[in-house]
């Protein structure tokens, strides 16, 4: 036995006893623990295997940089991976796996690995595995990534909920240490708004484990007091479970609270976390200094951890890493946790510090090695000796746990997250934070004031700052009497010389001493490269322990200072953060919010079967009983609209409604068909280009009074149309007096075609509907019979006598059902955008799938529309220039299958017979295909070189993604109907 | 980019409300301007590092098409204004 609990002490709630699981194991641990300090209570020393060389590792760390404690926490679809077990609130009924391992912890296949590590330096598969190159995505890849890797996801949905939050304040204090709690206080009594956010579910930071004393009493009685005058003053929120990752402009931090994440019973009326985003007029970073690893051999067994940490889980958490500890510094540092761990009444087999000339003193009893060094330490799945060497004499000293201590770290991820680059410090041996300017403050260890009173000092100091500089009266603070406190002083040691087996940089990613060394004989020994090369500092971790000993060495190797090696880019997020927090509420419905036509509830009575359009669903055809494919139902339909009448609901077309003396200028300028002299009550075709010249969008503007235009536009277009017009009328040509506003919603709108489409219509419409009252093109409000107001248009997509009946939404069922049942007796139909689509391209009429960006109006067979006449319209300038006017442009043309047996598709291309397929010989694509069963056989519309000249010709419509290669006549893209007899009825 | 921006109709929003369509600094030239100016306006763009005018909309707010001064290196925002403001137009 080694790890253990020690009888009394901690912070911990011992009448508290919450039972969990470790690998299925039943453990015990008590409220106030993390997993950790459970696992380590448990004398589970062994909680994972590495990531390239599956050695056996144990926690390092009592805190959020650690690399080796990486657990599955959770079961089925709540299982989080890579969890940090150091962080992590214990809570009953946790259920904990260990990773990376198989078939299990104790005994691991993958182990292999380190015995042939040999061949597995940096760079290794990089260089293996190069032949045959098709191997790598299908074999290699496969296999290193199943053999390396860290935790896995599972795929089942996420059961619980997220949301975000915006906050805003004064003062935004991250860590809530003395520094941080300093600055709270100040800030708060001032009358500041401040939020304190703290990714400990205990607030007090350092002062937690902490054992210099403040006004007498051990420092968490007076973060006690503290964090009780906080609560009482209502300008603060105190934000526990809270870690601030990421810095952004305009002083916005982002931040994840894990709200649920520390029960098994999840209160599903409220988010498992909470991301916010918190707009901080000033922010102070508390955030302490990270403690270095020493880069000795075999410095990654089980049993070896920060000496802070084996100070953290004997003070706070009640627990001795081991009932004889070794301790391995080159500060002062180690001679704290060698105080702290005597106190409780642990061994220390040695301290051992790597400098010769330390004015420290050990506590009474302890054996210190001084100028001495690890070279090396003994055990398998733990430590049980190390192999000091000190001036050439080696001694095997016998331990259960090692403590180490290189010295410190601020912690500045935050500030260096905008582009500022961390400065270094020859007097501390540590890089710093940049200037930051106004909003960002670094503040106690962050900032390299590592002494407790310094802490508690600066703290109130930045704070009373910012609300001085806020303009407001600066409240007093008393730092209380601090007792005796230690100096962190410590000489840079980066590797230790004469290492015997493996000496750890980055645990994480089993990136060791001589990989370095490999990367920099290879010409990568810039900084960035030597990551990528190693890729020291690349895994989840980010290198939170192991960058600073990489620079150092990096440094070291190439003669120069850190300053000059520097460090790498510091970038979002400070420690890993779930999707499910980053997407919020933003998931199913509420990511892609379903939008449902006036008249879905029509149309699913009536059975349509529906598809996605953008957001919308639209009705794709209505099968019939005995119609076994959806081609039956479409051709019966189409048939139905050609003979008899047919009923589709077009609500989903953009509508917007223009206002104004100016709206019919402006709508000239927008079109570039002529749209000045447009009679009121009628409609017209509009055309709108892009500023190039090419088609932007198609639809109807139907003037309804001399200064009320409606205009529709694409059911895709609907959105970007309208900003497009906003754009003209505010940016381009603000003087005109124009408004305009989107109706889409507003209106159901219904499509009733086919020869019967007047009678059907005149049953429910009091106003004469004969063609010399109401001719092609009319375009006026009309009266409902039971008097309701609508909007009639006589405009046709599918080349029938045709009408379009717009009423209010909500009238949109009501006015649908009276139709079919005024049409059943003439053999009405419901059809859906299938058979429409099938309609129009019978009668040769674009959509999107022809306007595709490329296409000028004169390429779609349109050119005679163009109001060359007009002195201006978006697009007319462009329009002109050579290429577009170029003869042999592929313009619109129809095509007929001439092999019954095999389809067109669209996207095809065409060639001309016998030529080779080229991009040379290419002669035009396909746009739009159906099956016309009006014709009775495959029909598309195609975009063929010169094609208005070349109807009759029998061409190649070659399609290599499909295998299929077919012949097919050009001809009119009118293929009913060209005299638009029907139409005109 | 910034994270917040100040409309001046809305006050400050965060930019997930805006869509940037681009450089604002082109000016649309007179229908019968030479070919030159209009290829200019239409296809050619300068990419400076620093300083920028750039059109933004404020889709999920006025709706108002505003020009955004800002610095693209550094990511302060000097001025938002309305785009019809500088012109003469009615706002």
């Amino acid at each position: 036995m080694t790890a253990y609990r020690l009888a009394s002490g901690g912070l911990i709630d011992r009448s508290n006893t919450i039972g969990f699981t470790f690998d299925g194991a039943s453990l015990s641990g008590h409220a106030g623990d993390t997993l950790a300090s459970a696992l380590l209570a448990n004398d589970r020393l062994l909680v994972g295997r590495s990531f390239k060389y599956h050695r056996p590792r144990g926690i390092v760390t009592a805190g959020p940089a650690e690399p080796n404690a990486l657990v599955t926490i959770g079961t089925g679809a709540r299982r989080d991976p890579n969890t940090k077990a150091t962080v992590a609130e214990l809570y009953d009924g946790l259920a904990a796996t260990s990773q990376n391992r198989w078939p299990s912890l104790a005994f691991d296949i993958g182990a292999v690995n380190d015995r042939l590590s040999r061949f597995l330096s940096a760079g290794f598969y990089y260089k293996t595995f190069m032949w045959p190159a098709a191997f790598w995505e299908k074999v290699y890849e496969p296999l290193i990534r199943r053999a390396a890797g860290l935790g896995r996801t599972d795929l089942p949905r996420d059961p619980d909920g997220y949301e975000k939050s915006w906050a805003h304040c004064d003062l935004l204090v991250v860590g809530s240490g003395p520094a941080g709690l300093a600055a709270a206080l100040v800030a708060a009594r001032s009358g500041l708004r401040v939020i304190l956010a703290e990714q400990d579910f205990v607030l007090g930071g350092a002062l937690l484990s902490e054992t210099t004393r403040l006004d007498g009493e051990a420092p968490f009685v007076f973060a006690r007091h503290a964090l009780d005058e906080l609560h009482g003053h209502p300008g603060v929120t105190l934000l526990p479970r809270t870690t601030v990752f990421g810095w952004y402009d305009d002083n916005v931090f982002g931040a994840v609270e894990r709200v649920q994440k520390h029960s098994a019973t999840i209160d599903a009326a409220r988010p498992v976390e909470r991301l916010w985003r918190i707009v901080a007029k000033h922010a102070i970073l508390a955030t302490g200094a990270e403690e270095r690893p020493l880069v000795f051999g075999g410095n990654d067994r089980p049993g070896i951890m920060m000496a802070s940490a084996a100070s953290t889980y004997a003070n706070r958490f009640g627990i001795a890493a081991g009932r004889s500890v070794a301790i391995f510094t080159n500060g002062s540092s180690g001679y704290r946790t060698a105080e702290d761990l005597s106190a409780q009444g642990v061994e220390i087999a040695a301290l051992i510090d790597s400098r010769t000339d330390a004015s420290d003193r050990a506590p009474d009893g302890v054996r210190v090695v001084r100028g001495g060094g690890i070279i090396d330490t003994k055990g398998r799945r733990r430590v049980r000796a190390v192999i000091a060497d000190r001036g050439g004499f080696e001694e095997l000293i016998a331990c259960d746990a090692v403590a180490m201590s290189g010295g410190w770290s601020p912690v500045i991820h935050l500030a260096c997250q905008r582009g500022g680059k961390p400065v270094w410090s020859q007097a501390l041996q540590a890089f710093l934070a940049p200037e930051a300017g106004d909003g960002l403050v670094m503040a106690g260890a962050a900032a390299g004031h590592y002494r407790l009173s310094e802490c508690l000092d600066d703290g109130a100091r930045k704070a009373s700052a910012i609300v001085e500089a806020l303009g407001r009266p600066v409240a007093g603070f008393e730092r209380p009497v601090v007792g005796e406190e230690v100096d962190p002083s410590f000489t840079a040691l980066w590797h230790v010389p004469g290492a015997r087996s493996k000496a750890f940089v980055d645990f994480q990613n089993d990136v060791h001493g001589k990989d370095l060394g490999l990367a920099l004989r290879e010409g990568f020994g810039h900084v960035e490269h030597a990551k990528r090369y190693t890729t020291s500092g690349m895994a989840t971790d980010q290198g939170k322990l192991g960058n600073i000993n990489a620079i150092g060495i990096l440094a070291t190797m190439r003669g120069v200072s850190p300053a000059e090696v520097g460090t790498t880019t510091f970038r979002p997020f400070y420690t890993p953060v779930s999707f499910g927090a980053l997407a919020g509420s933003s998931r199913d419905e509420h990511a892609m919010p379903v939008r449902r036509s006036p008249l879905h509830g029509w149309a699913a009575r009536h059975g349509a079967v529906f598809i996605d359009a953008g957001l919308w669903y639209r009705s794709s055809w209505f099968p019939k009983a005995g119609e076994k494919t959806w081609r039956e139902s479409v051709d019966r339909e189409v048939r139905t609209v050609r003979e008899h009448a047919g009923l589709c609901d077009v609500s989903t077309l953009g509508k917007i409604e223009v206002f104004g003396p100016d709206a019919a200028e402006f709508l000239n300028r927008l079109y570039c068909n002529p749209v000045l002299k447009l009679p009121v009550g009628k409609a017209r075709y509009g055309l709108m280009l892009r500023e190039d010249g090419m088609v932007y969008d198609d639809g109807t503007v139907s003037r309804l009074a001399e200064e009320h235009f409606l205009v529709t536009t694409t059911t895709a277009m609907a959105a970007g149309v309208l900003s497009h017009m906003e754009f003209a009328a505010q940016v381009l040509w603000p003087e005109l007096r124009v408004r305009f506003l989107s109706v889409s919603d507003q209106w159901a709108q219904m499509s009733i075609a086919g020869p019967k489409a007047r009678t059907i219509l005149q049953a429910v419409v009091e106003d004469d509907l004969s063609n010399a009252a109401f001719p092609f093109l009319a375009a006026r409000e009309v009266r409902l019979k039971g008097n309701l107001k609508a909007r009639l248009f006589r405009i046709s997509f599918s080349g029938e006598l045709a009408y379009e009946l717009a009423v209010p939404a909500g009238y949109g069922e009501a006015v649908a059902d009276a139709l079919m049942r005024a049409g059943e007796p003439q053999g009405l139909c419901a059809y859906g955008v299938e058979a429409l689509n099938v309609l129009r391209i019978e009668k040769g009429h674009v959509t999107h799938a022809e306007l595709d960006g490329r296409v000028t109006p004169d390429d779609a067979g349109l050119g005679r529309m163009m109001g060359t006449g007009k002195p201006d319209f978006i697009g007319k300038r462009l329009s002109t220039r050579f290429g577009l006017t170029a003869a042999d442009r592929a313009q619109l043309v129809g095509l007929k299958a001439l092999e019954a047996d095999k389809d067109m598709r669209a996207g095809a291309h065409l060639l001309k017979d016998g030529a080779k397929p080229s991009t040379i010989n290419d002669q035009g694509w396909v746009s739009s295909v159906c099956f016309s069963p009006t014709l009775g056989t495959h029909i598309a519309l195609a975009f063929l070189k010169s094609g208005r000249e070349r109807y009759g010709e029998k061409i190649v419509v070659w399609d290599k993604l499909r295998g299929v290669e077919t012949f097919a006549e050009v001809c009119d893209p009118v293929f009913v109907d060209p005299e638009n007899r029907k139409l005109m009825a | 980019m910034a994270s917040l921006i100040s409309c001046p109709h809305c006050g400050v929003r965060p930019k997930e409300e805006f869509s940037i369509r681009g450089d604002a600094t082109p000016v649309r030239p007179a229908p019968m301007a030479s070919d030159e100016a209009w290829n200019d306006y239409v296809h050619v763009r300068a990419n400076p590092r620093g300083r920028i005018r750039e059109h933004w909309q404020h889709v999920a707010g006025c709706r108002r098409w505003l020009v955004v001064e800002r610095d693209n290196f550094t990511h302060d925002v000097f001025s938002v204004t309305d785009a019809a403001a500088g012109r003469g137009g009615a706002q």
